[in-house]
């Protein structure tokens, strides 16, 4: 009998480690008796085609589990409900490529074959491909891009029920198992990214092909790049908050500083707003920022950024995908029925304008996707360019589909609370400070989103990065809230100026001000730095929005803001004089060390003369 | 068909540079760095400003064997410089103002990006993209 895969004489690269990881771990089992091994190699059809294939290499494994589990090595005890085999691997190189399939066997069968597939995929010649493509063995090879919709069938389990391919002598049930698998593949890599970088990647790049098909009711397979209706929701809000009239613009400073707060890196922001604003006029319009928000929302939840605009992102289509029944529940309880109406023809002259840049600018949109889906993708949007008005009915399934599929990434709730905690945040900052927290954002938080309460808004108040940290925060704070009133603090608020109470001016400006970040974005930027001089400003705004409640703590704070300016000012007084006599101190020394140095250079020539 | 293209801010500092051939980069940076003195002497002897797109186009600042050197400038004083190869004949005076005013074009979409502060080194990918595609027929 000849040696175990000795015919295997491994043509193909590929099939060649198959066999010898095989060899390697039958080698390391002692339990598996070589008979058995010859046994199985003979079942799976190795022996008579030659080489392991993927298939042989399938079957055998489930032939070893049977072994292993005392059953008869036969075809037909493959088909019964098998626990997976036990590899004893060691680590070699050759079975490095392999590791994954290792671990894997110890959780699914079918893994293994999707990873030798890859394997097979990646480092297989041209030659070798066809070889494959040639052999009947390949036809499970084959199988996935040409029957898609069988995968929405098969349900999640090792499938050991269906016997799919009927030229196939050996088992289809390596196939059928297969398959399961590339429906939850499918659905939980939904997104670029959206899994560790591992060969899991590479899977989505295998499969990327037949995920498509499989995305029930869109044509764009970029999941992560549509906007659900609730994300809609919640951005239109959010740019009514900032601009009340839902068909003009948000400026740039404006849209700057509330992107600023998504503590994303300036480059990124940077980068967003590039992608986002495709006229480049410096300003956002609806769409516009719908796209920005939702970049920035999937750039907190990891997903990279894509190279261009997705083509669910563009202004267009988010404007044809979210047309008047969006407006209208959302715009209705501020405006009228003539709003929509007026932004319809607006819009659709943006539409027309932006529709030859956005065409030219077509991107691809995923990061990581590679050829195949690029290509895929280019050819699912020619597809839909022009059904994007077609598209309304299939974006609220999409978006219930979306949320149906079981990921582990659930990309549509995760994100949505990851944007309401965002949107959260700024009304509830954290008491932290924050990584990119510029002097304006710090005063916006609190501007945009608290108008009304103070009292809350001084314990939750961070501190800027700027200035050291100082003792009492809450009551200096509050008492400096209450300074912005000039009819009663300016005495006080002047005292405070000079004080180390300087720092808390940012808190206080913020809680008074809504009005006043509008008018002057920018001056806020400076005015923690100029507090004398701004103090007067902003107060004076300020008046015109008295807080009642302030007023009944004012008289308490000015005298503790007084003692403390007092404390302060004694220390500093304390350390000044501690200072002078520490320098004269110095200076003595200095004098002597340079009287010994002079003594020292007399000596020396005496010595060495 | 530029060798090397440099943005320079109104301080002369540049704020983009960018050369093709990436291991002769320190000559081509002093190149452009000498010819910042014949930009600054052409805008002197322009006088008033002059609001013209030919006025803007300062044309060949300086020939060497192997290149030459093109300069614009715009109206807040930010200057494009642009090398090219000597041995690209083909290349006229036309074709340059149009590399030019696509530059200028890509260069204003930047600042207009509100998270770009004046001043900044130019980051855009898409300012990068255009500058490659300009760069990139000398390869």
């Amino acid at each position: 009998m000849p040696r175990p895969f000795s015919g295997k004489g491994m043509a193909c690269r590929g099939h060649h480690i198959c066999s010898s990881v095989l060899g390697r771990k039958h080698r390391s089992l002692p339990r598996l008796l070589k008979t058995v091994i010859l046994q199985i190699t003979e079942l799976c059809g190795a022996k008579r085609v030659g080489y392991f294939g993927p298939t042989q290499f399938y079957v055998a494994l489930k032939l070893i589990a049977a072994a292993q589990s005392g059953l008869p090595v036969r075809i037909e005890s493959i088909k019964c409900e098998l626990p997976l085999p036990r590899f004893m691997m060691s680590k070699t190189d050759g079975e490095i490529r392999f590791g994954n399939p290792a671990e894997l066997l110890g959780t699914k069968m079918q893994i293994p074959y999707l990873i030798t597939e890859k394997n097979t995929f990646k480092r297989m010649d041209d030659e070798d491909k066809q070889q494959e493509t040639q052999s009947p063995t390949m036809s499970p090879l084959a199988s996935p891009p040409s029957s898609p919709p069988h995968y929405q069938r098969v349900p999640l389990s090792h499938g050991y029920s269906k016997l799919r391919s009927s030229t196939e002598q050996m088992h289809p049930a390596p196939y059928d198992a297969r398959q399961p698998l590339v429906q939850p593949e499918g659905a939980s890599t939904g997104g670029p990214g959206a899994k560790p970088p591992r060969h899991q990647t590479s899977l989505i790049r295998s499969f990327s092909v037949e995920r498509e098909p499989q995305d029930n009711n869109s044509n764009y397979p970029d999941e992560p790049w549509r906007i659900t209706e609730e994300q809609r929701e919640y951005y239109v809000n959010q740019f009514r908050s900032l601009q009340p009239d839902p068909s003009s613009f948000i400026s740039g400073s404006v849209a700057k500083n509330f992107f600023t707060k998504s503590k994303l890196s300036i480059p990124e922001l940077s980068y967003i707003w590039e992608l986002s604003d495709a006229d480049c006029d410096g300003a956002l319009t609806l769409p516009e920022f719908c796209a920005a928000f939702h970049l920035i929302v999937a750039r907190k939840n990891g997903y990279p950024l894509p190279e261009g605009l997705p083509p669910t992102l563009q202004p267009e289509y988010l404007q044809a995908a979210f047309p008047k029944p969006k407006w209208e529940c959302a715009l209705f309880d501020s405006y009228s029925e003539s709003m929509p109406a007026n932004q319809q023809p607006r819009d659709l002259n943006r539409m027309e304008k932006l529709s030859i840049k956005d065409m030219a600018d077509f991107p691809v949109p995923i990061q990581d996707v590679t050829g195949d889906d690029k290509q895929a993708l280019k050819n699912t949007v020619d597809e839909v360019l022009p059904k994007d008005m077609s598209e309304d009915p299939a974006t609220p399934k999409d978006s219930n589909s979306l949320k149906a599929r079981p990921r582990s990434r659930s990309y549509s709730s995760t994100s949505i609370e990851e944007a309401m905690k965002r949107g959260e945040d700024p009304p509830t900052p954290p008491p932290r400070p924050q990584k990119t927290h510029s002097r304006a954002s710090s005063l916006d938080l609190n501007k945009v989103f608290q108008p009304s309460v103070p009292a809350t808004k001084s314990g939750l108040l961070p501190p800027p990065p700027a200035l050291p940290p100082r003792p009492c925060p809450s009551q200096p704070e509050q008492a400096s809230e209450a300074e912005l009133h000039p009819q009663l603090n300016r005495a006080p608020s002047q005292a405070a100026e000079s004080s180390p109470t300087k720092k808390d001016l940012p808190y206080s400006q913020p809680p008074s001000k809504p009005i006043r970040r509008k008018f002057r974005p920018e001056n806020q930027a400076t005015e923690n730095q100029e507090p004398s001089t701004t103090v007067g400003g902003p107060a004076s705004v300020a008046a015109a929005k008295p807080h009642p409640t302030v007023q009944k703590q004012s008289s308490k704070q000015k005298k503790a803001i007084q003692t403390a300016i007092r404390k302060n000012k004694e220390a500093n007084a304390v350390l000044a004089r501690l200072n002078s006599e520490l320098q004269q101190q110095l200076k003595e020394v200095h004098q002597e060390r340079i009287a010994l140095e002079n003594q020292l250079e007399q000596l020396r020539p005496v010595t060495v003369l | 068909m530029a060798v090397c293209v440099a943005v320079i801010a109104k301080e002369n500092y540049p704020l983009y540079i960018r050369s093709v051939p990436t291991e002769n980069e320190l000559k081509f940076h002093y190149m452009v760095h000498t010819s910042l003195d014949v930009v600054d002497e052409k805008i002197s002897a322009m006088g008033k400003a002059l609001v013209d797109q030919r006025e803007l186009y300062l044309g060949l600042l300086y020939p060497t064997e192997d290149y030459k050197v093109y300069g614009y400038v715009t109206n807040s004083r930010v200057k494009f410089v642009m090398v090219v190869d000597s041995s690209n004949t083909a290349l006229r005076d036309n074709e340059i103002r149009s590399m030019f005013r696509k530059l200028h074009s890509s260069y204003t979409d930047v600042m207009c990006n509100p998270f770009y502060n004046p001043g900044d080194r130019i980051q855009s990918r898409a300012f990068d993209s255009m500058v490659t595609s300009m760069m990139i027929q000398v390869c």
